[in-house]
């Protein structure tokens, strides 16, 4: 077995490239319509009732595990690169990479465990 | 008598200001387009909050709804649409960096390889919307 260390850089740039799609695609128009439009009274806000209803099916439970998955590791890499470039803190790039990549399980754990016990 | 080098060598340090991307336009775009990630870590959790409060029923959804409505919330969401807008602008607009694209033996324009993901981009958004306003 070669003893040569495998770079871990592919995985990451697979979970960073999707969700960088991910958050392209799907991110403005969910922060358009719940953070701004139906708080500001723009668009007639669906109410709790719809809304479970939208949560209650397998495809959008199924959506909604993607997106937050991918979209958590997109920004765990983006966060790391960028505290580590941006605000030279890359003699912290151990912490920080346990610290956002950490973060980014955590978050994917939570929509998994959130997702399986909607009623 | 020893010879002495009149100077001594020393590693090349490269000296950098802590705001170094304030030195250029292009220095602070990349820094700006990268910070986007800080908001989609926002929005995500937000989006958790929000399932959580679906799970948990009507009231808690109020609350949820009532939160959403604070001034600073809704300052930080349209922070965060323009972050989005950014991100999104930059990352399609990368794809004609990424993908080999020629016909013939020439490169394609540019924009046939970003515009598909405008497209695609504002038919995920009306669908989204549609399923979101209930209409489906």
């Amino acid at each position: 077995m070669s003893s040569a260390k495998r770079s871990n850089e592919p995985i990451v740039w697979f979970l960073f490239g999707t969700g960088g799609f991910f958050a392209a695609y799907f991110l403005p128009i969910h922060v358009l319509l719940y953070g701004i439009a139906f708080p500001l009274g723009l668009l007639h806000d669906p109410g709790y009732a719809t809304t479970l209803a939208l949560l209650e099916h397998p495809l959008v439970r199924l959506y909604l595990f993607a997106l937050l998955t991918f979209c958590f590791f997109h920004a765990a890499h983006r966060m790391r690169l960028t505290l580590s470039d941006v605000l030279n803190m890359r003699h912290l790039n151990t912490i920080l990479a346990f610290l956002c990549y950490g973060g980014a399980i955590a978050g994917t754990i939570c929509a998994i465990w959130l997702l399986a016990v909607v009623p | 008598m020893p010879q002495y080098p009149q100077y001594q060598l020393k590693a090349y340090r490269p000296r950098m200001s802590a705001y170094w991307y304030l030195d250029q336009w292009h220095y602070l775009r990349y820094a700006l387009r990268e910070s986007s990630s800080f908001f989609v870590a926002w929005f995500c959790v937000v989006t958790l909050v929000q399932i959580a409060a679906l799970s948990a029923g009507p009231t808690h959804y109020a609350h949820f709804q009532a939160l959403m409505k604070y001034p600073a919330m809704i300052v930080i969401n349209v922070v965060a649409l323009g972050f989005f807008l950014l991100h999104a602008f930059t990352w399609f607009n990368l794809v004609p960096r990424v993908v080999v694209r020629q016909v013939l033996g020439k490169p394609t324009p540019n924009i046939l390889s970003s515009a598909p993901n405008f497209m695609v981009w504002f038919g995920a958004s009306v669908i989204v919307a549609l399923f979101i306003l209930g209409v489906f």
